[in-house]
């Protein structure tokens, strides 16, 4: 029998001789005329963490998914164990071990978290009876694995945050050990501690033998954490590499064909006068006393880990919720937003961070989506002006560069990158001079980043005040020119560019002494 | 990879529709392709069917419900449903009826119409500004409705004006007047939710009504307006109705509400908000009042009526609703 460390002596270490424990083989795959897998083969070894990288739209997404079960191929077999094997359901995949951590929130928002880890498997009692001090028990011990031993596992699962509900996601995935744990961008509500921690346990599970697939767009995780890299492009792979020796512009060649080398826009730096100036601005328990100025043409970025309630002071901006005290001053006017319709009128937009819970009308167009925050810009007497309306939109999918670039397609149907920028196309078109974005690059992949750097480069270089929020410390650091930091709902430093560094920011936020 | 290269491989849209799209798109059909089977059905199973009379009866008997549908729909895409339609066809049936010896008959109609038109608001306004349930808000009023309606009569009202019947009698082969309001309705209806700013908000309230605050439209007023309309569309059908019939009934109805959202169901509406277009609920209308003459037709007791219509209702939340939401 082996012991624990001669497991984790093996762990990192490709077995190559062994049969995979999962391996796709010339898989293919086509939606109506689009091709979206042309022959993808790859193999995923125990004790190994394999990275899937490629931009939004490459077949990522359709791979993970024909290996969980959740979509045939066309063509292809996947084996396991070097059999092959036939997933017709998620359910088939469950039984050969696969697990999937997804995007996308699968929580049930009226259960509790230990019954959302454990959905399904909840201990009984003899005679049926629920044992609910084992099933808390049991998801706390998952949690505290991940790092979370404090989250509350009777808390409803409403009640958490974006980054609490994907550590609860994850922990789900593990509450059976899986063979295979599929990680579709599992870091993108995440703050950097975090990440480490889930990292610490990704490296655990590898110990155990566990192959893991880990999907995201986060180049320096993947260079990081992965032991082998595969790159998919337009539904091929491009290439399978060991981590050791790639570095970022090798991967980007590989995953847009091309290099790039700026991926923020180079911009001037100018002295603005303030164009809102927050004092004092508190709402308890989330934050207090928080003043700051952002100029006009000026992208003040904002960094903070998660629970630092940098999002709710945002939404006391614009409205969304109402603040306790404090003072706005907005363009040299005393400004007091009830609701979201008022900063709108004064010019205020909110780029939220949940686009799916509340930035997208799912079933409803392109079209329609991104004017609706804009309706009085293009109604006459509240009658539509369709081709105004065509005009506006079509100009921005297209200053976007939203794939594909129709506009009467369901929102619903395009890739995670596509859709934020459908919603930052809605708050564009609000024509706002004060445009707050809360993490407006997540899950959005390097070529789409560097679109969207570019527009809100362009933004202010005409005079409109950003506010970046962001827990992306590259971009923070890449697109702005003062860097707040909160704390715990205050204000725990204000810097300017050039005496920024990563490590800096992060020890300010985390509490660290520096 | 040149620029051109890119560009092309761009425009290709590699990422392609999810599989959800195909299934989509025959399920937008089935409203249409519900009522082309029932059609043939009727051509088949009866010669009564495509009889000019049995025409003139059918259009006569669709509209009321196509009137009273339409309103459901406004108020099932905005996430809602309103259960308190039957009472407000009868509030408008007997204020006209009741009205148009005294003040004629276009004044009397609007009267009708005006008072669901508030009943509907009175609806909205609670569900809105209180954040109640829309089936609890108008199972209430349901009864709250019908009380007032008896409180303004209890005995049925049959008027003397010479001209009352007029919106029910056909005037151009099988069409009434009464007919040509329900298609014009339907094609403003259409037109206010396809391309005016509040039509676009009630579509956009049933998908995500937090995405439609945060884009600075008052969700409450949207709601309201949707109710509201559904109490003027529920008044106008009880006007026409008790034109055709010359009496009004303080207990018109009853039940009016089922019919009205399996209309909606079956055409291709979604309850809970999201999905559902003015012509399919015409077509769900016409499919229903097609299933109901039918069975009058071939001389099917009442009772069995009633089992195929609600197995009709399963299937087609079946075959539509299954899948629609993630």
């Amino acid at each position: 029998m082996e012991t624990s460390t001669e497991i984790g002596q093996r762990a990192g270490r490709v077995d190559e001789a062994g049969a995979p424990t999962l391996a796709a083989e010339a898989i293919e795959k086509s939606f109506g005329a689009t091709r979206a897998l042309g022959g993808v083969s790859v193999a995923f070894h125990a004790g190994e963490i394999h990275a899937l990288v490629g931009e939004n739209g490459a077949g990522k997404s359709t791979l993970t998914r024909i290996l969980t079960g959740a979509l045939r191929a066309d063509a292809g077999r996947i084996l396991a164990d070097g059999r092959p094997v036939v997933m017709r359901t998620p359910l088939d995949g469950q039984a050969h071990g696969i697990r999937m951590v997804h995007q996308h929130d699968t929580l049930v928002p009226n259960l509790s978290v230990a019954e959302n880890i454990l959905l399904g498997h909840m201990p009984r009692r003899p005679g049926g009876w629920l044992d609910w001090r084992a099933a808390r028990a049991r998801a706390a011990a998952v949690l505290a694995r991940l790092g979370q031993a404090e989250l509350d596992v009777r808390l409803p699962a409403y009640a958490l945050s974006a980054a609490r509900r994907q550590i609860v996601e994850i922990a789900k995935a593990v509450a059976i050990p899986p063979r295979v744990l599929i990680l579709d961008e599992p870091t993108a509500a995440l703050a950097h501690a975090e990440v480490e921690q889930l990292f610490a346990f990704l490296r655990a599970l590898r110990a155990q033998g566990v192959a893991i697939i880990y999907i995201s767009h986060r180049l320096d995780e993947v260079l990081d954490l992965a032991d082998r890299i595969t790159v998919l492009r337009d539904g091929r792979v491009t290439g399978t590499l060991p981590v050791r020796g790639t570095d970022k512009t090798a991967l980007i060649r590989l995953m847009v064909g091309r290099a790039i080398e700026d991926l923020y826009p180079r911009r001037a730096s100018i002295a603005a006068a303030p164009a809102l100036a927050v004092r004092g601005l508190t709402r308890a328990p989330s934050f207090e006393d928080v003043s700051f100025d952002v100029g006009a043409g000026e992208i003040v970025g904002l960094y903070g880990l998660i629970g630092s309630g940098r999002s709710e002071m945002a939404r006391c901006l614009f409205g969304a919720d109402r603040a306790d005290a404090g003072h706005i001053t907005w363009q040299g006017r005393p400004f007091v937003p009830r609701r979201p319709r008022d900063a709108l009128a004064a010019g205020i937009a909110l780029l939220t961070e949940d686009r799916l819970a509340d930035g997208l009308v799912r079933g409803m167009s392109v079209r329609d989506n991104a004017s609706l925050a804009s309706f009085g810009a293009i109604t006459r007497w509240g009658v539509i002006r369709r081709g105004l309306q065509a005009a506006r939109v079509g100009q921005q999918v297209r200053a976007l560069d939203v794939r594909p670039p129709g506009i009467e397609r369901d929102v619903a149907t395009l890739s995670g990158g596509n859709q934020q920028k459908v919603v930052l196309a809605k708050w564009l078109l609000t024509e706002a001079r004060l445009l707050i974005l809360d993490e407006p690059t997540r899950g959005v992949d390097v070529g789409a980043r560097q679109d969207l750097y570019r527009t809100i480069g362009a933004l202010a270089d005409r005079g409109v005040a950003v506010l970046l929020i962001s827990s992306d410390l590259p971009e923070v650091l890449g697109m702005c020119q003062r860097i707040l930091v909160m704390r715990a709902g205050r204000i725990a430093g204000c810097f300017d560019r050039a005496e920024a560094s990563e490590e800096f920011l992060l020890a300010c936020a985390s509490g660290v002494s520096h | 990879m040149n620029e051109a290269e890119s560009a092309a491989v761009r425009a290709t849209g590699l990422a392609g529709p999810p599989p959800a799209r195909r299934l989509a798109d025959w399920r937008r059909a089935l409203p249409f392709l519900t009522f082309a089977l029932f059609l043939v059905i009727g051509a088949t199973f009866t010669d009564a069917f495509f009889t000019e009379r049995n025409v003139t009866n059918l259009l006569r008997q669709i509209v009321a419900n196509g009137l009273i549908s339409l309103g459901m729909l406004i108020v099932i895409l905005t996430g809602g449903i309103d259960l308190s339609v039957g009472p407000v066809v009868a509030l408008g049936g007997v204020l006209f009826a009741g009205l148009s010896d005294r003040i004629g008959l276009a004044p009397a109609l609007a009267v009708g119409v005006l008072a669901g038109g508030a009943a509907g608001l009175a609806n909205g306004l609670v569900i809105a500004r209180f954040r109640l349930q829309p089936f609890i808000v108008t199972l209430a009023t349901m009864g709250i409705f019908r009380g007032l309606v008896f409180l303004y009569t209890e005995s049925p009202i049959s008027p003397a004006h010479p001209a009352f019947r007029v919106l029910g009698v056909p005037v151009l082969g099988p069409f009434s007047i009464g007919l040509g309001i329900t298609l014009a309705c339907y094609v403003l209806a259409g037109f206010f939710l396809n391309r005016t700013a509040p039509g676009r908000a009630i579509v956009a309230v049933g998908g995500n009504a937090e995405a439609v605050r945060l884009a600075g439209i008052s969700v409450p007023r949207t709601i309201a307006t949707a109710y509201a309309l559904s109490g003027v569309l529920s008044a106008l059908a009880g006007g026409i109705l008790v034109s055709r019939l010359g009496i009004a009934q303080p207990s018109l109805g009853i039940a009016y509400e089922l019919d009205a959202i399996a209309a909606c169901v079956i055409g291709g509406a979604v309850l809970g908000g999201g999905g559902g277009t003015t012509l399919g609920t015409l077509f769900g209308v016409f499919t229903l009042g097609i299933i109901n003459n039918l069975m009058n037709l071939l001389g099917v007791r009442s009772f069995y009526q009633d089992i195929v219509k609600g197995s009709v209702i399963i299937l087609a939340v079946l075959l539509v609703g299954r899948g629609r939401r993630p």
